[in-house]
């Protein structure tokens, strides 16, 4: 994969990762950003021409003062995919980029050929409240969004000492400018009245979930099932909320059944 | 020097294991802790202090908002300071204040605090907070990243309601009403002194020297500590090219004063531990979301420095430790005299909020120390600033023919002239009438007991 930046209509900077041949996939990621490696990127490469782009406040991608409230992160998806020139793509959102996703599949319900969600926030149960991420403490992140904690651990940090001071705080740095933005539309509830709004969607939708997820629990699925009756849903056994970074074999080989 | 006499009103009912028990004395602190009826006595004993304070001759009395806050019972402080603006008539009655990026809409600070000025004659200092994480974004649930931008339009939709003269109609990204029109207005003009309370966040220097108010640096951690802080601002100030004025500055310091330095031990150490022991712990995860302050804050590191190896060791602070490293200013009045000196000039303030009441601290030593402080040791702090003796560009300037409500009760008050008096406002057709004005001056002394 490589990384272009692209400038949007509205005077958003993004950088986007992009890589592949086929048909145009574009990956929305969550709340925590890209990663500095992203395997199933690279995987799902081989079978579409894929496209990441960081949300601006996110990595190098800059306009985030553009956006402020639901309605403008949906814009903005569509946007990016105009600027990239994109007919009709499959859309694929993550956590909070699967909140995107479905918003924007809600607003242009014809210009996208497929929806996958992929542990997405965006629904609200009382009696299944969703942790509260924006008062974690940065060594609590692990046990909530993977199966395997430690393994999840060193992918969070890429590896980073958390005996050095300023190395905790260049990542805490990064972690408030990422998750400052996601705020907008997650905080302190994380739903924006999508629920509302998805009987639009037309497009076929997949709602992929992994089994162990103990950010958005598995009742989270079943209730997105519930309000889209006729998408499919597939769930992974021992896998979190970081679905297709601690399964990206068996997601990739998901995606690849879904979309064909 | 003007020096304020402020209360936090904590909780004082915590127990020894509050801190292995809870998480946090803010936000999620079970709210079974609380007792109603307890409540009920610590209220009017927390305010009969702040009365107390007046009438010993302090400047001010102070109060502020906190909200699900085991250490600040005042989540409306507007609500104690309505009190106090019946039962005093001297001091100041500093709302140091209200957080109102909190409000919808914030035209509701606008008409609380012009009913305030308006009761007490003219004596608010209005306080803007942008307000703590813990009230304003996990209380409240204000979007951390857009705290900043709301309170922005929150404090120009207050300022206009005050300043301008006809119904507006204000079309913001967060409010929009088709009629503003402040009713009542503030007694002082163009508006009370405004004091925004700050942490370290480099806006709000910006921020207050862009207005000319006053900026008030509320830190639990002491004067040594808060000094670097304070040169920041007043760098920030000599670079803008204003005048350096103290009143600018206020600072708050806890303070004990006892007959000699051991009595001060004696009477005050448990209840200030109790403050910092308990009182001061508060959830890390709930200290700082992301997006709550700007990368350019964040990155100088000013407040994480400056706060965060103090704050790890507040559980465990001795008195010793306390005093010494002057996270509170403590001991007999010759003592206190001489660090309450040492901490106006090496901060350049002219404000001090003083905490005497910390933690679980009984009445009686509240009262002690405030009295101690106010005969022994206030006289000689007063002409700190002789150069700017006259600057009274911060403080309030209350109506010269205001009431005295506590010189009688209200039920013992008969308002023999109100009448005639509303009749010569009438025919003047203008409430600021001078003939309707004399008349009211003289009404309400009339009294028959």
């Amino acid at each position: 994969m490589k990384a272009i930046t692209v400038e949007t209509k509205r005077g958003a900077r993004v950088r986007v990762l992009e890589g592949g041949e086929g048909q145009p996939l574009v990956f929305l990621h969550g709340a925590g950003g890209l990663f500095a490696e992203n395997p199933f990127l690279d995987r799902l490469a081989k079978h579409y021409r894929v496209y990441a782009p960081e949300l601006p406040g996110y990595g190098e991608s800059t306009g985030e003062d553009h956006l402020r409230e639901m309605l403008d992160f949906a814009l903005h998806g569509w946007d990016v995919v105009e600027k990239l020139g994109l007919d009709r793509p499959y859309l694929m959102g993550h956590s909070m980029g699967g909140m995107i996703a479905a918003e924007m599949a809600c607003v242009a319900a014809n210009d996208l050929a497929k929806l996958i969600l992929v542990d997405a926030a965006g629904l609200w149960l009382p009696e299944h409240p969703i942790p509260d991420l924006f008062a974690l403490l940065p060594f609590e992140f692990a046990k909530l969004l993977f199966h395997d904690q430690a393994v999840g651990a060193a992918m969070l940090t890429g590896g980073l000492d958390f005996s050095d001071v300023n190395a905790v705080a260049e990542f805490y740095i990064g972690n408030a400018k990422n998750m400052g933005v996601a705020g907008k539309i997650l905080f302190p509830i994380p739903n924006r009245g999508l629920s509302r709004r998805l009987y639009r969607l037309k497009a076929e939708t997949a709602i992929f979930w992994g089994a162990s997820d103990k950010l958005t629990t598995p009742e989270y699925a079943r209730a997105w099932k519930a309000l889209l009756p006729h998408a499919r849903l597939v769930t992974f056994e021992a896998a979190g909320h970081m679905l297709p970074y601690e399964k990206p074999e068996e997601f990739c080989q998901a995606v690849h059944e879904f979309l064909g | 020097m003007k020096f304020t006499w402020f209360n936090l009103m904590p909780w004082p009912y915590l127990r020894e294991d509050f801190r292995e028990k809870h998480r946090s004395v803010w936000v999620d602190i079970p709210n079974t802790l609380y007792d109603p009826r307890k409540g009920h006595f610590l209220y009017h004993e927390y305010m009969d202090q702040l009365e107390f304070a007046e009438s010993v001759g302090f400047d001010g009395i102070g109060v502020n908002e906190h909200h699900q806050n085991g250490y600040g019972l005042m989540p409306s402080p507007n609500i104690i300071a309505a009190g106090l603006a019946r039962r005093t008539s001297h001091a100041a009655i500093c709302v140091i204040g209200n957080s109102i990026a909190l409000y919808n809409p914030p035209i509701r600070v606008a008409e609380e605090f012009a009913m305030l000025d308006v009761i007490s004659g003219g004596r608010l200092v209005a306080g803007f907070p942008v307000g703590t994480p813990m009230d304003t974004n996990f209380c409240y649930g204000q979007i951390p990243a857009l705290t900043r931008d709301k309170y922005r339009e929150a404090h120009e939709l207050i300022m206009r309601a005050w300043s301008e003269d006809e119904p507006f109609a204000f079309d913001g990204a967060y409010n929009q009403l088709r009629y503003v029109n402040c009713w009542p207005k503030p007694v002082q003009k163009p508006h009370p002194p405004i004091y925004i309370p700050g942490g370290g966040s480099i806006e709000t220097w910006d921020f207050c020297l862009d207005y000319d108010y006053n900026y008030s640096y509320l830190s639990f951690t002491g004067y040594v500590r808060g000094k670097q802080l304070m040169d920041g601002y007043w760098d920030r100030v000599a670079k803008r090219n204003k005048d350096e004025s103290p009143y600018r500055g206020a600072f708050a310091q806890i303070v004990c004063v006892g007959e000699d330095d051991k009595e001060a031990e004696e009477l005050y150490a448990e209840h200030v531990k109790y403050f910092f022991n308990r009182c001061l712990h508060v959830y890390p995860g709930f200290a700082d979301p992301p997006g709550y302050r700007t990368i350019k804050t964040l990155k100088a590191g000013v407040a994480s420095q400056l706060t965060e190896g103090a704050m790890n060791r507040f559980p465990t602070l001795t008195w010793k430790e306390l005093v010494d490293e002057r996270f509170v200013i403590a001991g007999g009045p010759e003592s206190v005299r001489q660090q309450m000196e040492e901490m106006i000039k090496g901060l350049h303030v002219g404000h001090i909020f003083c905490l005497f009441h910390n933690g679980d601290m009984p009445d009686a030593k509240v009262r002690h120390s405030t009295r101690l402080f106010a005969e022994k040791v206030m006289p000689k702090l007063r002409n700190m600033w002789p150069d700017w003796a006259d600057d009274g560009r911060w403080w309030p300037k209350p109506m010269e023919d205001r009431l005295h409500p506590e010189e009688a009760p209200g039920k013992d008050r008969v308002w023999t002239n109100r009448a005639k008096a509303e009749r010569t406002v009438a025919h003047n057709g203008d409430g600021r009438a001078a003939a309707g004005h004399a008349e009211h001056r003289h009404g309400p002394r009339e009294e028959v007991r």
